[in-house]
């Protein structure tokens, strides 16, 4: 009997969730609105890993380096590859010029067939952007005829900006690393993604940190309109439903509209993956078919939702008797205590604790352990907002009326302040917490570059084969191009190349004019036709012990190796009074050795062996100077290799998981700021009446807005200080844990916080035009 | 009201004189209209006829009337039996107000005015009642309400009738 | 008598629709100082419209309310708005008191919204609650009084700022009649004392016998009772 009772009963709540009139059916909108966003950001975040390992793998698959220890030798299963990555407008564009040596050469992941010379395959998102009016520079420095698009497979993400175009005679541009023969592209052994603890770590944590703030959401939702429902329930008493029907009848309410919720939540996944698709976040886009969570964890999503709900609405019924005369809510709530609401928090330290100095030298952190104290962390915050509400706003004192009215409020029902703001206040406090961790390891991750930003913006390295100065003065015209400071690099040794052992002594040489030289070492005079030997060099001090008159010194060529017929092999002989002059910190930052030649001195057996490594000092007022820069360097040799130079680069790695913290945190505040005006204009429509008799004996409007934004600032800013002390504490610990000096990152600490109090402030302003309808006198006229 | 069985149940308390009956009678009931002494006279002689009160004595002296009278047993059951016998709810069918709408519409006058001039005079003694209220005890009070709450039922039928006046005059004139 | 000379507050001719339904009709109203004047008639009638009409709650589409002279269409919200917070006082049928305040608070509330500070305000208001016998009720809430002490508390409310007109819409309407004469001796009795003049909205006969006149408001259009003999 119970059971089919229950059911029966739950079903009344299920009707009532709908047939409740315009009310009842628009608080299970609002319920179901709420919860559909928050499953559709649990099943956005529970696809995540899936979406970034499926990128992982793509990238494994494509790869084309030669993974063999000795490089195949050309035959018909063979092609070369060259990487003309290039930026454009801080988009990169990623670029290979490729050449089938055979009917047989491998094709890499997403195409059918390869281009021709003088033609590319492109990304959707390149044709696209080729296409487009502003792109006239980047269509010169890519001039090939667009054949085709790269497939999905050949593509980390939808809006990747890649091309595959047909080239000639590329082996023997080799440059460096920049040109591979393969036989096969990928990676043979892909590795699974990132094995290191630290990056491990961060994504639980930014997962958990996304997820919190939605839970809270979602229980936030569920008790959308529960005045209202509680009379209906206390009309039910009256007619003679006994405690528990009506407690299951509310669950049952509850549960339809999280049951709606559920359907909602998987349409707006399903638009916000097609979304998703379509956007890149700062570099970052993916397909839509990468963002497929795993079921076991949508399913489980799919049961905890509905179950939290309704567990929701019990426990906040808990508290409410309803009697069949109306709705008794333990009149004066027992002073909330402290205690229970420390455990929390105390016992998310606890599990935290044992890791504390663990760094990333010692295994893998403990998912569950990490998992667990950081959300009881955060939950902790939910707890003890509440218990901080009440305590201060007991004792705020008198102000003007806006604050009397604000306060007044706050005291009688501080529960319902702090419900509204916890959701922000937990969002913050991860963030700050994350935001820390991100700060204090980016040292490990963020390598600070020694390129000296005042002398030089932009290196091209050029290939060998290049002409010198009609190379140089190519750049010399390009606009934007304040100054070209040329140097030309190979390394010497006392010993053939080609030999078994190869040289014994090797050092650099540089060769380019006197105010090049000058940008290397201390000249104490310079002329065209001088040579120099360095002393003081970082990494070899085998220059000065060369410099020996009468020693015959080799050139490394650019196809010189072991296994490499002495085709050409070209010699200097050390003259007698080459001056040692001492080097100085080039534009790289680093102190160079060996020997420098004016052009005049360099032998002509060396032309056509020396790289060319430009400085370019740009005028950075010119509109697209760098791309300019870069057209030229495309123009002089598609390998040519230009870098826009930064004072440091950070990890890839750690860089999108900086993007996705900000994106979801934007997201979470987003979707709270929606919630919280939902909660706000709702909390105004049920005391429409009492406004509109306020306005008529004479108050100003000003002052019941102010006392609207008191009553959500006064919480806000109690929910923000909380969740700084529980973030920085919580970004202290995890800081700990990996063993990285504690620094707090004042700025995003702000930031941060001043996101939180931007969206009340924004809650605010957008709840004021209808306050300002429902102020109207026809409030007076209804009933 | 019977004026009998008041002067009667005024009796139970202790015997009294013709003149302190009146004086407690007025006192007590007699807002409106105090009773003449001749309507004593005569009450008391019809009781004292019918057994329900005796004489108790007779006081010496100047004055009209001197005699003190008791109430009997029949008398106290008399009053008892009055006071259990409900009064019989009056029907109001016959309305003066009625009739002089009715003729009214049938004279084709406005009928409107009828019930306006009526309310107004309603209203008009409301107003004096609830006044006199005010600065009354308790039982001046009690027999204010209740004449209060006669003259408003009575408003109530005007405002009714007004709001149904159009009606009544189609019906009269069909 | 009702000569628009010596009145506080005069209307003439108000029309006031709302939508197609016509609230009032044409309908006229004055009352002098210290007077009290109700409006009577049925549900729907206008009469509550012709109250916010008035009190410069509503403005009506046409006609004219002159208050102590000064032509109430002529002034902006603010204007009226600083005119009901100091001449003017409110007392509605319920749900006028906020909940989160203190009874002694919300008797103080008009004052404090003129710039009282809140000692003097709430001493002053005190006084009021004595004169109306809930004094007692200072420190508890709404919700914690019945609704005849609420109303009480609300009338203290309507008169602590002494103001010049009381309009009282429906005041005892949620009252049983015994609760509802003690609300209305304590209203005109104060009013009285204080020569504030009260326009009491009613459509009880009872009530409406509190005044010292009666206007009749019919689809939209009034009846000054004096004028029918």
């Amino acid at each position: 009997m119970s059971l089919r009772q229950s059911s029966r009963d739950l079903g009344l709540g299920v009707r009532f969730a709908f047939a409740g009139g315009r009310e009842g059916w628009m608080r299970a909108v609002l319920t179901a609105l709420g919860v559909g966003l928050g499953v559709a950001l649990l099943l956005l975040s529970t696809a995540l890993p899936n979406a970034i390992s499926v990128r992982h793998d793509r990238e494994q698959a494509r790869l084309d380096w030669s993974f063999t220890e000795e490089p195949p030798t050309a035959a018909d299963n063979t092609v070369v590859i060259a990487n003309t990555d290039t930026t454009f407008r801080g988009k990169d564009v990623r670029g290979r010029l490729v050449e089938p040596e055979g009917p047989r050469a491998p094709l890499p992941p997403g195409l059918s067939a390869y281009p021709a010379k003088g033609e590319m395959l492109v990304s959707p998102a390149l044709k696209r952007l080729l296409a487009s009016d502003g792109a006239k520079l980047l269509r010169e420095r890519i001039p090939y005829r667009i054949t085709g698009t790269i497939g999905e497979s050949g593509l980390i993400g939808s809006q990747e900006l890649a091309y595959y175009a047909g080239g000639e005679g590329l082996f023997a541009h080799e440059a460096g690393s920049n040109v591979s023969r393969l036989t096969a592209f990928g990676n043979p052994n892909p590795t699974p993604e990132a094995p290191d603890p630290v990056l491990a770590l961060l994504n639980i944590v930014v997962i958990v940190m996304l997820l919190m703030p939605v839970a809270v959401f979602v229980a936030a939702a569920v008790r959308f309109g529960g005045e209202r429902r509680d009379r209906r329930l206390a009309a039910l008493r009256l007619v003679g439903a006994d405690g528990r029907m009506t407690r299951r009848i509310a669950a049952g309410e509850a549960m339809a509209g999280a049951l709606l919720g559920l359907v909602l939540g998987a349409g707006f996944f399903l638009v916000g993956r097609q979304v998703a698709g379509s956007v890149e976040v700062m570099g970052i886009s993916v397909w839509p078919s990468y963002l497929n969570p795993s079921p076991l964890l949508a399913a489980l999503v799919a049961v905890a939702v509905p179950a939290a709900a309704v567990l929701v609405t019990l426990f906040a019924l808990r508290s409410v008797v309803i009697e069949p005369l109306g709705v008794v809510r333990s009149a004066k709530p027992t002073r909330r205590r402290l205690w229970w609401r420390l455990v929390l928090p105390v016992a998310g330290l606890a599990m935290l604790y044992p890791m504390l100095g663990q760094g990333r030298s010692n295994g893998s952190f403990n998912e569950y352990l990490v998992t667990g104290g950081v959300m009881l962390l955060l939950i902790g915050i939910t707890a003890l907002l509440p218990w901080l509400v009440e305590r201060c706003v007991a004792r705020l004192g008198s102000g003007g009326v806006a604050w009397q009215l604000a306060v007044r409020r706050l005291q009688l029902s501080s529960g319902t302040a702090a419900r509204m703001v916890n959701g922000i206040a937990v969002a913050v406090a991860g963030a700050i917490a994350l935001q820390m961790l991100f700060a204090g390891v980016d040292g490990q991750y963020t390598k600070s570059t020694a390129q000296d930003l005042s002398r030089a913006q932009m290196q091209v390295t050029v290939p060998a084969d290049a002409p010198m100065a009609a190379t140089v003065e190519k750049f010399t015209d390009t606009k934007g191009v304040r100054k070209v400071t040329a140097v030309w690099e190979s390394y010497l040794g006392d010993a053939s190349w080609n030999s078994e052992n190869g040289p014994q002594l090797a050092a650099e040489l540089t060769v380019g004019d006197c105010a090049a030289l000058r940008e290397v070492a201390k000249l104490p005079s310079c002329k065209d036709g001088d040579r120099f030997v360095l002393d003081g060099s970082e990494y070899s001090v085998d220059g000065p012990k060369m410099n020996v008159p009468g020693k015959m010194l080799y050139i490394e060529s650019p196809t010189s190796g072991p296994a490499s017929a002495p085709e050409k092999e070209a010699t200097w002989t050390v003259p007698a009074g080459i001056t040692q002059v001492r080097s100085i910190e080039d534009p790289t930052g680093s102190r160079r050795g060996g020997f420098l030649m004016t052009p005049a001195a360099l032998p002509k057996d060396f032309e056509g062996m020396v790289r060319g490594e430009l400085y370019l000092s740009i005028d950075q007022s010119v509109p697209d100077a760098f791309e300019y820069a870069r057209n030229t360097a495309a123009a002089v040799n598609p390998l040519a290799d230009p870098t826009a130079w930064t004072a440091s680069t950070t990890s890839d790695k750690f860089e999108s998981l900086r993007t996705g913290l900000l994106v979801g945190a934007i997201c979470v505040l987003l979707l709270i700021g929606a919630s919280l005006l939902v909660a706000q204009l709702e909390q105004l429509r049920e005391r429409r009446k009492l406004l509109s008799s306020l306005v008529a004996f004479g108050t100003r409007r000003r002052t019941l807005g102010l006392s609207v934004l008191w009553q959500t600032a006064i919480p806000i800013t109690l929910g923000l200080l909380l969740a700084m002390a529980v973030g920085l504490t919580l970004g202290a610990i995890l800081l700990k844990m990996t063993d990285t000096p504690v620094g707090i990152d004042w700025s995003s600490v702000l930031s941060m916080t001043g996101a939180g109090a931007a969206v009340v402030l924004v809650v605010t302003l957008l709840s004021l035009p209808p306050l300002m309808r429902l102020m109207r006198p026809d409030g007076l006229r209804t009933e | 009201m019977s004026i009998g069985h008041t002067l009667l149940g005024l009796l139970e308390s202790g015997p009294r004189h013709g003149y302190d009956l009146k004086r407690a009678f007025d006192e007590k009931f007699g807002h409106d209209r105090p009773l003449h002494y001749g309507q004593v006279y005569s009450t008391m002689s019809r009781l004292l006829k019918n057994g329900l009160v005796e004489v108790d004595g007779i006081e010496a002296g100047d004055g009209p009337e001197r005699k003190r009278y008791a109430i009997t047993d029949a008398g106290i059951t008399d009053v008892e039996r009055w006071l259990a016998t409900p009064e019989k709810p009056e029907p109001y069918l016959q309305s003066t107000l009625y009739t002089k709408v009715v003729l009214a519409l049938l004279t084709h006058r406005d009928a409107a005015d009828v019930l306006d001039t009526q309310r107004a005079e309603h209203l008009r003694s409301m107003r004096i009642l609830t006044d006199r209220k005010r600065s009354g005890d308790l039982a001046d009070q009690l027999i204010c309400d209740h004449a209060l709450f006669h003259l408003e039922a009575d408003l109530r039928w005007l405002e009714l009738a007004t709001a149904r006046l159009d009606k009544l005059k189609a019906a009269m004139t069909a | 008598m009702n000569a628009p000379g010596g009145s506080l507050l005069v209307a003439e001719n108000l029309r006031k629709a709302y939508g197609p339904t016509m609230a009032l009709d044409g309908a006229a109203f004055s009352i002098h100082p210290g007077e009290v004047v109700a409006v009577m008639g049925p549900s729907g009638s206008g009469k509550s419209t012709l109250l916010h009409c008035l009190a410069g709650i509503v403005t009506p589409d046409s006609g004219s309310i002159t208050y102590d002279g000064r032509e109430l269409a002529t002034m902006n919200d603010a204007q009226r708005s600083q005119l009901r917070r100091s001449e003017f006082g409110f007392v509605f049928q319920f749900g006028q008191l906020v909940p989160e305040l203190t009874c002694v608070e919300n008797v103080a509330l008009p004052l404090r919204l003129n710039g009282t500070p809140r000692k003097q305000a709430e001493r002053t208001a005190l006084g009021w609650m004595e004169r109306l016998e809930v004094d007692d009720l200072a420190k508890k809430r709404p919700g914690e009084v019945s609704g005849g002490q609420g109303q009480r508390v609300a009338v203290a409310r309507s008169l602590v700022t002494s103001p010049r007109v009381v309009f009282a819409d429906e005041p005892t309407g949620a009252l049983d009649s015994l609760n509802g004469e003690r609300v209305m001796e304590l209203l005109t009795e104060a009013a009285r004392s204080a020569s504030t003049a009260v326009v009491l909205v009613t459509h009880e006969a009872r009530v409406a016998a509190y005044s010292d006149r009666e206007i009749v408001v019919r689809d939209g259009k009034s009846r000054d009772m004096e004028r029918v003999v």
